[in-house]
């Protein structure tokens, strides 16, 4: 730790740090374009120049003659940073109206427009009006350089935070600059634009509106969105992420720097999977046996004719229904009764439902659902030739297994169970009657095996986002939430228990899957994340990390992470 | 009218207020007086409506309209800013980016796909005007704006440009003064005769 200055504000930095970083201690903004936690330092764009001088042991103070770089000088014990003089003031008015000196100020089409740091910092430390008299330099917009990325030449101030992304974070190296001085310019190598699977990443990095998601063009402007913190359901990774949303849709995917989780990152799969949300075939009303629909509102209008604006509630005869029906399956047997907790549930959820189970006759079998592997962990940055790096030099994964919560759930199975039973070691057996299995997977997990090792059981019951060969013929089905929709708590692959906030109302009838056990169980109160992880916490001796409640922003680390599994 | 430019904002000026003025006495009075000799007068000075329509001055907030710009396109370029400054949440703009393989549009990066105002919930205020950047959308003094039904009273993009047609061809385009200040992101400040208002003389300056 070192004592540092800022503004005359002491404070305890460490030694690593920079003075930007220093001065964030101090609660002091250093205006910065180029410099990016997580990539190298070039201190080109020269917006966060500084004073810094040293405090000597005996009490003065001496001060550099010339301004230097914030970002690219360390600072040390007794290292004084001034932002607040006249020169740091005038400089930094200097080197906007040198930024801006080629900018077309097209702020009213631009997609950056309200989370835009040269209208920031324009705002808070430029002057008003350009001295320029000459026309600007009009550049051509470049559509080419990624599937997902559009490039707006114009605006680019050259800070160079996408070069150096795909350099040092994806090392693909698609990106670089071509041309010199003012006719610098972002760009590709013909034929090989940036369609690396980091890619979406270099838009968020882009400080100014340059480069802009092709996905996201044009859809919102981002002061209407509002954003819930939550965590990619992509991967066992489980990047925290912002939910971007407007009036019940989700437009875009946004990263949440999260230093335990993934760093500041996210890949393209997650940022730009969440499209099944809003898919059309959604589950949206609950049924009970397949043909005698519940839709209590559409039957009541249809009788009568008059009443459109009859809101019964089509789950309370659902739920009371599935209630006996489970109740009377263990009855008649209880070891042939499976639930199927899917490695998409959160904590809370699994917990809710295998309490609810066993709490009704311990013989109640439970299982762990199929868990998506796909391909291989995928790490970044890649090698020349596009090979994965050495293990300690790793700077992004994307992992194989392509669930959220497996180690929660299993540490859910391994309390109310003893070990952890997989749906094909149950349905191999033969021996089960009833069914109840939870999905909330983006692809089809219903496989034809696991159709078929189902069979005709006395009752099966499906409560899952999207259609599938067993919703078809279950004898109740529950329509459920995406993550997009619901409270919860997520295990990452290490044992980082995060909580994701729900963002979006669910579509149509369909509620959040704890909403529906906290009914089915008939417990009393709302579904309540933060009362549950202590209640979990409470009971199941892994989690009690959990005790904590609320997670904050990056989440705690529970004893459930045995050693990593690597698929590679 | 500018050769290049085809002028969309009608500038007027503001009368200048004296310190007599100022304080309004020599008005009351007049109005008083005005009263005074209708009252006592004995000639009926009801308004013929609609026999007779009532002259409306140009800077009436009345129905809206969409300017074009030089090519005859929609001027708006989808920015939002009025659907922001609304107070009665009565505009909905659907952004779309522009055709850039049709060299009508080659030079634009954005414009409104659909653009609805319902007449019927705005309340006339004006901040759309005011908001903005490009003077895309601007108030007429057509008042007597009448429907069959709901639907017909929201007004789509197209009819809100085919009120700047009928506008602009009947003399009646909507003035501004420099209350109304420009923003600065517009041509017609500019080019106008007195180009923007110096700062702090704007209405909230």
């Amino acid at each position: 730790m070192a004592k540092v200055i800022v503004n005359d504000i002491e404070v305890e930095a460490d030694a690593k740090d920079n003075c930007i970083l220093a001065a964030r201690k101090a609660g002091v903004e250093i205006p910065h374009y180029c410099w990016h936690e997580s990539l190298s330092v070039v201190a080109s764009c020269r917006m966060c120049l500084v004073e810094v001088g040293e405090k000597k042991p005996d009490g003065t103070v001496v001060m550099g003659p010339k301004l230097v770089p914030g970002c690219q000088t360390p600072v040390k014990e007794g290292t004084v940073i001034r932002t607040d003089s006249a020169k740091v003031k005038t400089t930094q008015q200097m080197t906007l109206e040198l930024l801006l000196l080629n900018h077309p100020l097209d702020c009213s089409i631009c997609d950056q427009a309200g989370e835009c740091y040269l209208q920031d910092y324009t705002y808070k430390y430029g002057k008003a009006q350009s001295r320029l008299d000459e026309p600007k330099l009009q550049r051509v917009d470049k559509y080419h350089i990624g599937e997902q990325i559009a490039l707006f030449t114009d605006r680019c101030v050259m800070c160079t935070r996408c070069v150096r992304f795909t350099r040092e974070i994806s090392g693909t190296a698609e990106l670089q600059v071509v041309n010199r001085g003012s006719h610098e310019e972002i760009d590709v190598f013909p034929s090989e634009p940036c369609n690396n699977k980091l890619a979406g990443n270099v838009v968020d990095l882009c400080p100014v509106g340059a480069l802009c998601s092709k996905d996201f063009l044009y859809k919102k402007r981002v002061w209407w969105l509002k954003n819930a913190g939550s965590v990619c359901t992509g991967c066992s990774t489980g990047c925290s992420i912002h939910v971007d949303q407007n009036e019940d849709k989700v437009y875009r995917l946004r990263p949440r720097e999260n230093p335990l989780a993934q760093g500041h990152f996210m890949c393209d799969e997650g940022r730009f999977g969440f499209k099944y949300i809003h898919d059309e075939r959604r589950l949206k009303t609950p049924k009970v046996n397949s043909s005698a629909v519940i839709d209590t509102n559409a039957q009541k209008s249809k009788t009568n004719g008059t009443s459109d604006l009859n809101f019964a509630d089509p789950w309370l005869e659902v739920l009371s229904v599935t209630r006996t029906k489970i109740k009377e399956a263990i009855k008649t047997d209880a070891r042939g009764f499976v639930g199927v907790l899917s490695p998409f549930m959160t904590l809370e959820e699994a917990y809710l439902l295998a309490s609810y189970l066993k709490g009704l006759d311990k013989r109640v079998r439970l299982a762990l659902g199929p868990v998506p592997v796909v391909g291989k962990d995928d790490k970044y940055p890649k090698g020349p030739k596009g090979e994965s790096p050495a293990q300690e030099k790793v700077k992004f994964t994307i992992r194989a297994e392509k669930c959220p919560n497996r180690l929660g759930v299993e540490a859910i199975l391994k309390h109310f169970e003893g070990e952890v039973v997989t749906l094909e070691q149950v349905a191999s057996k033969g021996d089960s009657t009833a069914w109840y299995f939870v999905g909330g997977s983006s692809q089809g997990w219903v496989t034809e095996a696991t159709d078929r090792a189902v069979g005709k059981p006395s009752l099966l019951i499906v409560q899952d986002i999207f259609p599938s060969p067993l919703s078809e013929r279950a004898d109740v089905l529950l329509p459920s939430a995406t993550f997009a929709e619901r409270d919860g708590t997520y295990v990452n692959h290490s044992g980082l228990a995060q909580a994701a906030h729900g963002a979006v109302r669910c579509p149509g009838d369909a509620r959040a899957d704890g909403r529906i056990l906290m009914e089915l169980a008939e417990r009393k109160g709302l579904f309540n994340a933060v009362a549950l992880r202590k209640e979990i916490a409470l009971n199941v001796p892994s989690l009690s990390a959990l005790a904590v409640g609320d997670l904050g922003d990056h989440g705690v680390g529970v004893a459930v992470a045995k050693k990593e599994v690597v698929h590679s | 009218m500018t050769t290049k430019k085809q002028k969309t904002v009608k500038w007027g000026e503001e009368p200048k207020i004296g310190w007599v003025e100022a304080m309004y006495l020599p008005a009351i009075a007049s109005g008083v007086a005005t009263a005074l000799k209708h009252a006592f007068s004995g000639k009926p000075t009801t308004r013929q409506y609609p026999d007779v329509e009532p002259e409306i001055p140009p800077n009436y907030r009345g129905v809206h309209r969409l300017n074009r710009d030089e090519a005859g396109r929609v001027k708006c370029v989808a920015c939002y800013m009025c659907q922001t400054a609304c107070p009665a949440n009565c505009i909905e703009i659907i952004a779309a980016p522009a055709p850039k393989d049709d060299p009508h549009w080659k030079d634009r990066d954005k414009f409104p796909e659909t653009f609805t105002i319902d007449e019927l919930r705005c309340i006339y205020c004006g901040m759309c005007e005011e908001a903005c950047p490009v003077d895309a959308i601007e108030l007429t003094s057509i008042y007597d704006l009448t429907g069959m039904t709901r639907a017909e009273m929201v007004f789509d993009k197209e009819k809100l440009l085919s009120v700047f047609d009928e506008t602009s061809t009947t003399g009646k385009d909507p003035i501004r003064t420099h209350r109304g200040a420009l923003g600065p992101a517009s041509e017609e400040a500019a080019s106008a005769k007195q180009g923007p208002p110096p700062p702090g003389r704007g209405r909230h300056g």
